[in-house]
């Protein structure tokens, strides 16, 4: 018999929903984190829909540093148009308590989770995934199991390990590079958002408030344009210029996957979730959520597949199927205008931003902020109206 | 040849994702480019935010 019914290899919210949904069930799970702690180091700006976390618990209090009403964007010549949230509550996090929380919850469902374990191989035979090879505090160990989920980030090595093609396009890379600061006053329930050539070129660049005195600044660039220019220098710039006074406490590079999901997200006994299949909202960047739904549906199908015995890709079937329902079809429509919003010029971008701000306050919402941007780009006007009917 | 930057690196794994031939090992907090597999096509240093990794030229760095 198998260590294992199911591995979960990576401890972020994805690995966590999926180990919480297998153990739930009953199966006999483990979560393999290469670091030595879950939840750290933060790559993330922390950014979450309220109404997408209640699909999976209530909000604890402790979790939130911040409740967010409005968004306001900023033009490249420095227009800023303030917008209702269109949804309920945007809330920013802290990620670290959250992993931990996520991991507790599946520990508490009965998986088992060891940390320091680097997963480096998976044991392959008769073209089916059996199990993995893994470093625990760099001493080399072995387990089976039925079902492998490889949840292990943007760095995710899993799915090549198994032959599927997972390297990120350039031009579907976001470069990214974030602090968090103390000792800078910026309102607690905004978030903003800053374009342009100069500041992120082909990306944007974000302050998130983090309470009082604290915010999350940060930014990512997209595409070829990262040949020319360096994250962490703009963002260091952007620092100088407008916030001299402000100390980091924190510092993280990180990549940000702004692609469509994976073609192939299972094989033969294994399945990919989370950012190592490329979820995450190809407009946004944000892939807490999302992850959570994907790892949510391999922990369901996983207990299904064991149940009925096939965990052949064929047993598996109704992951992809689900999550492309769920998700995937609308992230499809979401990279196609995340393609269209890069293309942007700064010029356009001023208009648009000049047009929208001599709105009365009541007519300025995100519909007709994508409204103006159709007429400015009108090839993707049905992009968007399509993206509407879903995002 | 990609040489990684002494102290420099922040373990993000951007450059892991976009290598197309699977030929950097990262872990906890080391780096490695496995240079066997590596095919110099320099994509790993344009998309690092932090500039650690720098393309060589193999023969300066034979010497
Ligand atoms: C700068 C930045 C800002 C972002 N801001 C937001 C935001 O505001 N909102 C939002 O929703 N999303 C945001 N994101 C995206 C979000 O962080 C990710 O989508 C999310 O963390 C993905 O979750 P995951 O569980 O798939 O992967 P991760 O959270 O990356 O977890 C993967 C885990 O796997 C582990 N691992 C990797 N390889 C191995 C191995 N071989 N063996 C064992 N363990 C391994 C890693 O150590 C890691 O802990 C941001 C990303 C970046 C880089
Ligand atoms: S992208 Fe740069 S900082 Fe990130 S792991 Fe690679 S070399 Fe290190
Ligand atoms: S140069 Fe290209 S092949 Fe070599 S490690 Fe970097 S991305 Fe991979």
């Amino acid at each position: 018999m198998t260590d294992f019914d199911v591995i979960v290899v990576g401890g972020g919210p994805a690995g966590c929903i999926a180990a919480y949904e297998s153990a739930k069930a009953g199966l006999k799970t483990i979560i393999l984190e290469k670091d030595r702690d879950i939840g750290y180091p933060v790559r993330c700006a922390e950014a979450i829909g309220e109404d997408g976390l209640r699909k999976f618990m209530e909000t604890d209090p402790q979790w939130v540093a911040a409740t967010i009403k409005y968004a306001q964007l900023h033009s490249p010549e420095g227009t800023a148009i303030r917008l209702d949230l269109p949804i309920e509550n945007g809330l920013i996090l802290h990620r670290r308590l959250f992993d931990f929380a996520l991991a507790q919850r599946a520990a508490e469902a009965g998986s088992e989770v060891q940390t320091k374990a680097y997963v480096d191989g998976l044991i392959i035979s008769d073209d089916q995934v059996k199990g993995v090879n893994y470093q625990y505090f760099g001493e080399k160990r072995s387990l089976t199991a039925k079902i492998v989920i490889g949840a292990d980030g943007v760095e995710s090595r899993v799915g090549r390990m198994a032959g599927l093609r997972t390297a990120l396009k350039l031009s579907d890379t976001g470069s990214g590079y974030q602090v968090s600061v103390a000792n800078v006053d910026v309102e607690q329930d905004v978030i903003d958002f800053y374009f342009g050539s100069k500041l992120a070129p082909s990306g944007y660049l974000w302050i998130f408030p983090k309470g009082e005195g604290m915010a999350n600044i940060g930014l990512g660039v997209v595409g070829k344009g990262v040949k020319d220019v360096l994250a962490k220098d703009l963002l260091d710039k952007f620092l100088a210029d407008r916030f001299p006074k402000a100390a980091v406490l924190t510092a993280v590079a990180g990549g940000i996957p702004l692609a469509k999901t994976l073609k192939k997200i299972s094989t033969n006994g294994l399945m990919l979730i989370g950012d190592a299949a490329r979820m995450a909202n190809p407009v946004s960047g944000g892939g807490i959520i999302s992850g959570m739904v994907a790892g949510r549906i391999a922990g369901q199908v996983a207990a299904e597949a064991i149940r009925t015995g096939d965990l052949s890709e064929k047993g598996l079937k109704a992951f992809p199927a689900r999550w492309h329902k769920e998700v995937g079809r609308d992230y499809a429509i979401a990279h196609r205008i995340s393609n269209s919003i890069r293309d942007v010029t700064d010029d356009q971008f001023n208009k648009m931003a000049r047009e929208l701000k001599d709105l009365p306050p009541e007519k300025l919402h995100i519909r007709k902020v994508f409204a103006t941007a159709a007429k400015h780009k009108p090839k993707i006007l049905l992009d968007i109206t399509r993206a509407f009917a879903h995002l | 040849m990609i040489h990684v930057k002494d102290n420099k690196c922040d373990f993000c794994g951007t450059c892991v994702a976009v290598c197309p031939v699977d030929a950097i090992e990262l872990r906890e907090a080391d780096i490695r480019i496995i240079h066997e597999t590596c095919i110099d096509c320099d994509i790993c240093v344009w998309v690092c935010p932090i500039d650690v990794l720098e393309s060589q030229d193999a023969q300066v760095s034979n010497d």
